[in-house]
């Protein structure tokens, strides 16, 4: 019996010659995020469990990008706690408000293919994307492994999900991941893996696979993986020899296969207030919007910002809609400069704000209110994720954000 | 073996770590000042109806959402005494254990149970309600060994030799 993608990674970082879905097993964890929401439990507990020096220091990452820029005067305080911790412990990959924390995570070369990442964030599937094994944690869980540097885990039971063909015009990664959580719900990936194979999957761009890895979790999953091509190779600076061992055996055993056709895609939303409530755009019938975000770690990329960009070029945002583009990183956010993408963007009335997390999470940058209604490209919709309960959340991909933005109202792009 | 009885509040399918605790509350200073917001998306009265003691019973997929800790610290500062789910989310799960706050799946119970009803629970062994037992799986040898020490800073502060 052969083993799957996750089954191979566990075996490596454990050198053990097999291991199965359901076995207890300690990894070695080569690599971990802690953002600043989180910084001031993670030294607490590191404290009052009695640590006092990091497991090994070049092996932590901590990103400001939650509360950057601040939005209340409390939010200082995470900094204060961070800054005096990075210090301490003499913390070299540190980012103060280069953009999101799992943007930076791949783009910097720190959340590499095989990997074992841990993150205190539940996103931190995202860097699946190049085929490394990425989950979230809590801080108490963090301030052990910055002791110890392991962690155990229960080696999971994986989903196969196949994707052949091509995928219609104008339908992206983001209707592809939406439409599988519909199918899935929001539990059906719970403790598993989603392993995604394909011509479909082949032809995506890493940054098309961040998309999805990204929202893994959205039906539950401990992981999203993709095994390392050449883009993710040119990606992640590794030569493909060395990442050959990546990839599923023929004979590896799933506890589920969904096979799709990438034709049979349309553009979808997510519906309030739940991101397994899938409907086609097409039967959104003049559903009027006061609201529109394009950004986050789901969807802030440059390929992104330019699919935006290209459907808004030359056009007006409806009078009545707010539009806010938020790059994933301070990097993306340069290149889309340079493109002339911001420009397009910033002509056609949206509002760009610094990299950061803030929208997403309902912190700053056009938190909303009551009776008002969004069309989101992140990767929650649940109940006052932005702003009030009683805010109504469409998550769609930049395509049919950009669209709807100029029409006023739900459209396809 | 450890037996207790609470009062039961009856949430749904899906109770996310934002309804949780909103992203809002989580700059606030100490999990006692969060404590009151708990589950306000949903049921802003609930925290503060909340006494010593009772149980949660939720359908499927508790707690999932966010990794933030603090939906479990807050649900163990709020003095209930354990939750039991027909599922639960995995990061919320581990973030439980960690904190030493006692979660139950179970696949019917909550399909039978009502707001204000009392339940019965005999730790890794069965529930009780309306007199009839429903029979529960223990947990695994590793996570008995965390919420045994009381929390995975408590084994840890142990291995550092604290304790």
């Amino acid at each position: 019996m052969g083993n799957t993608l996750i089954e191979k990674i566990i075996m490596k970082n454990t050198q053990k010659a097999n291991v199965a879905p359901g076995e207890i097993v300690t990894v070695n964890v080569d690599r971990v995020m802690i953002h600043d929401i989180f910084i001031p439990f993670v030294a607490d507990k590191f404290k009052e469990m009695g640590f006092t020096k990091l497991w090994d220091s070049d092996k932590v990452v901590l990103i400001y990008d939650h509360l950057v820029p601040t939005s209340a005067v409390e939010d200082v305080r995470h900094f204060q706690i961070g800054d005096a911790f990075a210090k301490e412990h003499n913390l070299k990959n540190f980012h103060k408000a280069d953009g999101i924390c799992h943007q930076l995570m791949t783009e910097c070369g720190y959340a590499k293919p095989g990997d074992i990442v841990f993150g205190t964030d539940s996103h931190t599937t995202t860097y699946g994307c190049v085929g490394c094994f990425s989950s979230g944690i809590g801080y108490t869980e963090m301030a052990s492994i910055l002791g110890t540097g392991q962690m155990w885990i229960r080696v999971p039971e994986t989903i196969k999900v196949r994707i052949d063909g091509k995928l219609p015009e104008n339908v992206t990664s983001k209707d592809v991941i939406l439409r599988l959580i519909g199918d899935l719900g929001a539990d059906g990936a719970t403790y598993k893996v989603l392993e995604f194979s394909g011509s479909a999957i082949d032809e995506m761009s890493v940054a098309s696979r961040m998309t999805m890895s990204n929202m893994a979790i959205e039906a539950g999953a401990k992981a999203g993986l993709f095994a390392p091509d050449e883009k993710t190779c040119e990606y992640s600076k590794v030569k493909m020899e060395d990442v050959a061992w990546l990839k599923a055996d023929e004979d590896a055993s799933y506890v589920r296969e969904m096979t799709y056709k990438a034709e049979d895609f349309v553009l979808v939303c997510a519906c309030p207030s739940q991101v397994d409530k899938i409907e086609a755009v097409s039967n959104l019938k003049d559903i009027k919007i006061d609201q529109v975000f394009i950004g986050s770690c789901t969807n802030g990329r440059l390929e992104d910002l330019k699919a935006a960009a290209e459907i808004l070029k030359g056009k007006k945002v409806a009078p009545f809609v707010k539009l806010i583009v938020t790059p994933a990183s301070r990097s993306i956010y340069l290149e889309a400069v340079k493109a002339g993408y911001i420009t397009d963007l910033v002509e056609a009335g949206a509002m760009v704000t610094q990299p950061g997390c803030g929208l997403c999470c309902g912190r700053a940058c056009g938190i909303l209110t009551d009776g008002e209604r969004v069309v989101a490209t992140n990767n929650r919709n649940f109940l006052g994720r932005m702003g009030t309960s009683k805010v109504e959340i469409f998550l769609a991909s930049p395509k049919t954000a950009a669209a709807s933005a100029i029409a006023g109202k739900i459209v396809e792009a | 073996m450890e037996q207790f009885t609470g009062k039961v509040w009856v949430l749904g399918d899906d109770i996310d770590t934002d309804i949780i605790i909103p992203t809002e509350y989580l700059a606030l200073k100490t999990v006692d000042d969060m404590k009151q917001y708990a589950f306000s998306p949903l049921r802003p009265e609930l925290a503060g109806l909340i006494q010593d003691g009772d149980i949660i019973v939720a359908g499927k997929n508790f707690g999932c959402g966010s990794s933030r800790e603090q939906a479990p610290e807050i649900i163990k500062h709020l003095n209930i005494k354990c939750v039991i789910a027909k599922s639960f989310a995995r990061i919320f799960f581990r973030n439980s254990i960690n904190n030493g706050l006692l979660l139950i799946e179970h696949p019917t119970l909550y399909d039978v149970v009502k707001e204000g009803d009392t339940v019965s629970v005999a730790l890794n062994d069965k529930i009780t309600h309306n007199g009839v037992d429903y029979k529960i799986n223990p947990l695994p040898d590793n996570l008995m060994e965390i919420i045994n020490a009381g929390g995975l800073v408590k084994a840890m502060q142990k291995r550092n030799g604290l304790r």
